[in-house]
């Protein structure tokens, strides 16, 4: 071990113990009795599960939006995102391109739940805020690779189309596209997979989905319910990683 | 050629599917559309446009008297401690389960028979907590400890103890199973301990992969400390959770630039720790 | 005059001089194969021609119009009017034949025939014709990535075919296909140039195919003409002299030595 290493390893200890400190937190203080009952005692609120008819078809309510939110906050942000992804690969001009990437930066550090904070007062409570917020956030992402997509794809198909007198938009479309839309396609799936997981919690401030039910359960203390949500939830997120992983099997192999 | 078949030659035989496949794709769009109660009218309503307009604003100049400043630095740091601190929890969480669900360390693999079926016991509720923990996102969990231990810091930390403790359980036995397993199997099979052979056989190898992704993680977390704020959870989120309720631009819009500014030196000092340990 | 260069020179920004005060001009109809060794400018001088490259000195009009003074929907309309085949054919690698053919006339349809057609291809039989030509007319609704790298070339020639230009540029059309083929592919583009009557330049590596086929022959070396004279005039010295830095030989199509016989006698009887 060099010494750098064991600076770098004081250097971690002190700052975790720093940590600690800072939020005068004490893990044992957790770990006595009496706050392991009270521990205990939550948990065992929650049980058993709100498995009623009733309540099970607003879950299929509110998973069918959580879907619902994540696909058309992906299109938006696949459409968005293409149209910024145009200037910020440098196709209208130096300007254009600084420009369009500011603002694609902008929208990507910015995460999906402040969006949503953001869009809930800018659209009202409920599902379209989330699907705003998606939109936004995702747009940042997919217009980022895009345009990075753009960047690196062979310029000769479109250049030879205009030399024999074809418009730029039509070059784009004939000589460009076709090279980098599977490209585009699987960026766009990916990010729906992420989206799915994402607009399941965007409810916790209002922005529809199951994260909203869960948040009112919550506040209601109606626990069982919210048992029933965060079962939901997992189910919802477990599918989605196995089809994913299944699908990319299939499609690599 | 058959007439028949002559005809069909000037047809162009994709455009049946590709008008299926886009047919499809609108109708399963299309109901989402009333799902998410999609309406754009709500953004130029006249209630929605004030309460943005005066909100944005107010976006600038930025709060900067002495008082907030100081209050946003503290929950920077505040930020930066539950950060840290969720993760030493998430390394304790995983270390121990990740050291029992990987295969290559186990004794009763190697046989005779006996303690096999516990092993197997053993292994599959650690697999199963570990899925558990990362399935449920962080915000939730944040949620639910915000109930059980009150509003502050110590519910972000729990939160992102457990939700990175599972995912890190299951990235390490990962790391450990696809690292070369025969030294390790050697040391199992002279009789040497499940520790022993974990610390002179895989430590060696996997050290530098397991170090960049939690490294990696860390600066997750940073940012997951940030948002779990919103709940409840303590730190920047708290702070601009409570300046959105106010409406007051000028502060959101100066944690905004704080929080952009972590983000980036997080980056930073995983960068650095990444390159000093490689 | 169809084509015009006067001291046309151009000089790549690494400083390369490919094209070095280059003056001939070119009458409408005529058929004119560029020969030379790699290296020696032929792509520059055709990329002049094709309004790719602009001359860094001296001037060129092509089809009559100098394109560097004209405005830019006017030099649109004139490169709708000049086709190029290219050396690799520039069709991306999923798009379909019949997509990559008729791409060759979007400098003369209206936008909405060009969107129209990425919807559903407004001229099947006309692009189906042009793969015949080429004698692929079954790869019509084939993906390119899944033909090879000659049945690709043909579809590069199809598309310009259908172009139906004013000015025939190919920049070694047949550089990816066997002999048999190159000359039948050649002659398609000879037969093109003449019922039409319009003007065919063609940079060829196998002088064997340009002596046979091409009325006119200007070999460049260095950015230069060396000469520029009809086939028959064409001597086996200055072929010698012209590809002395490349190898001793000749190039020809199947490497086969070239005969050429005592100036002033015609050697083969042009086809068509």
């Amino acid at each position: 071990m060099r010494s750098v290493h064991w600076i770098v390893l004081a250097a971690l200890a002190a700052s975790i113990w720093a940590s600690f400190a800072f939020l005068s937190l004490n893990l044992g203080e957790l770990l006595t009795v009496e706050s392991r009952a009270l521990m205990w005692k939550y948990v065992v609120s929650f049980f058993a599960p709100d498995l009623s008819s009733e309540y099970l078809m607003r879950i299929g309510q509110g998973t069918l939006e959580t879907i619902a939110i994540s696909a058309i906050g992906t299109a938006l942000a696949t459409v968005l995102g293409l149209l910024l992804a145009l200037p910020a690969a440098g196709r209208f001009g130096i300007v254009a391109r600084a420009a369009a990437r500011l603002v694609l930066n902008f929208l990507r550090s910015i995460p999906e739940l402040v969006w949503a904070a953001l869009m809930v007062m800018a659209a009202g409570l409920g599902p379209f805020a989330g699907t705003l917020a998606l939109a936004l956030h995702t747009a940042g992402v997919i217009g980022r690779l895009f345009a990075e997509t753009l960047e690196n794809a062979p310029a000769e198909p479109a250049q030879a189309l205009r030399l024999s007198g074809s418009p730029r938009s039509l070059a784009f479309l004939y000589g460009t596209m076709p090279n980098v839309v599977p490209q585009l396609v699987a960026y766009s799936l990916y990010r729906w997979e992420i989206n799915i997981r994402m607009a399941a919690v965007l409810g916790v401030v209002g922005a529809g989905g199951l994260g909203q039910m869960l948040y009112f359960s919550l506040s209601l203390f109606h626990q069982h319910q919210a048992l029933t949500v965060i079962i939901a939830m997992l189910l919802l997120v477990v599918i989605v990683d196995g089809a994913s992983a299944w699908l990319r099997q299939r499609l690599v192999g | 050629m058959s007439t028949k078949a002559r005809v069909f030659a000037f047809r162009d035989p994709a455009a049946l599917p590709r008008f299926a496949l886009t047919a499809l794709v609108i109708l399963l769009l299309w109901p989402g559309f009333r799902l998410t109660e999609f309406d754009p009218g709500l953004l130029f309503d006249a209630r929605n446009r004030e309460i943005m307009g005066k909100f944005i604003s107010t976006f600038f100049p930025l709060a900067t008297s002495a008082e907030f400043l100081q209050l946003i630095w503290k929950s920077t740091l505040e930020t930066l401690a539950i950060a840290t601190a969720g993760m030493t929890l998430a390394l304790l969480i995983a270390v121990p389960l990740s050291l029992m669900v990987t295969r290559s360390l186990s004794i009763s693999r190697i046989g005779p028979g006996r303690g096999l079926l516990a092993g197997r016991l053993l292994r599959l509720p650690a697999r199963f907590i570990l899925m558990f923990f990362r399935s449920i996102p962080e915000i939730v969990w944040a949620l639910l400890f915000v109930r059980a231990v009150g509003l502050g810091p110590a519910a972000g930390v729990l939160a992102i103890g457990v939700t990175y403790g599972g995912m890190l359980g299951k990235v390490y036995s990962e790391i450990l199973e696809s690292g070369d397993t025969r030294s390790t199997s050697a040391l199992l099979e002279c009789g040497g301990g499940r520790l022993t052979a974990f610390f002179y056989g895989m430590w060696p190898v996997a050290l530098p992969e397991v170090v960049s992704y939690t490294v990696y993680r860390w600066e997750c977390a940073v940012r997951a400390s940030v948002i779990m704020g919103f709940v409840g959870a303590g730190g920047l989120g708290q702070q601009m959770e409570l300046s959105m309720r106010m409406l007051n631009g000028g502060e959101v819009s100066l944690i905004l630039l704080v929080f952009l500014l972590l983000v980036v030196f997080a980056d930073a000092v995983s960068a650095f720790l990444r390159r000093v340990t490689a | 005059m169809n084509i015009r260069l006067d001291q046309a020179t151009l000089i790549h920004a690494n400083g390369n001089r490919a094209v070095n005060a280059v003056s001939c001009e070119i009458a409408e109809g005529e058929r004119v194969a560029i020969i030379g060794p790699s290296g020696a400018g032929k792509t520059t001088l055709l990329r002049l021609l094709a309004t790719a490259l602009r001359p860094t000195a001296g001037s060129l009009s092509v089809l009559g119009v100098d394109p560097w003074r004209i405005g830019r929907s006017a030099l649109r309309r004139l490169r709708s009017r000049i086709g190029m085949v290219h050396q690799a054919p520039p069709i991306p690698p999923r798009q379909r034949a019949v997509t990559a053919v008729l791409a060759g006339r979007l400098g003369q349809w209206p936008l909405w025939k060009g969107l129209a057609s990425l919807v559903y291809p407004v001229d099947i039989p006309g692009a189906r014709q042009m793969l015949a030509r080429m004698e692929i007319a079954d790869k019509l609704f084939e993906r390119c990535d899944q033909l090879s790298g000659g049945q690709l070339q043909r579809v590069g020639v199809a598309r310009v075919l259908y172009q139906q230009p004013d000015l025939l540029l190919t920049d070694e059309p047949v550089s990816a296909v066997d002999p048999a083929l190159s000359d039948r592919i050649i002659g398609e583009l000879v037969r093109e140039a003449t019922t039409r009557g319009v003007t065919l330049v063609a940079s060829l590596h196998a002088v064997d195919l340009a002596l046979h086929w091409f009325p006119r022959i200007i070999g460049i070396r260095g950015g230069e003409i060396a000469f520029d004279l009809p086939p028959v005039r064409v001597t086996d010295a200055m072929l010698k002299e012209l590809y002395a830095s490349e190898s001793t030989v000749v190039p020809t199509q199947d490497n086969l030595p070239l005969t050429v016989q005592s100036p002033g006698v015609r050697r083969k009887p042009m086809c068509s």
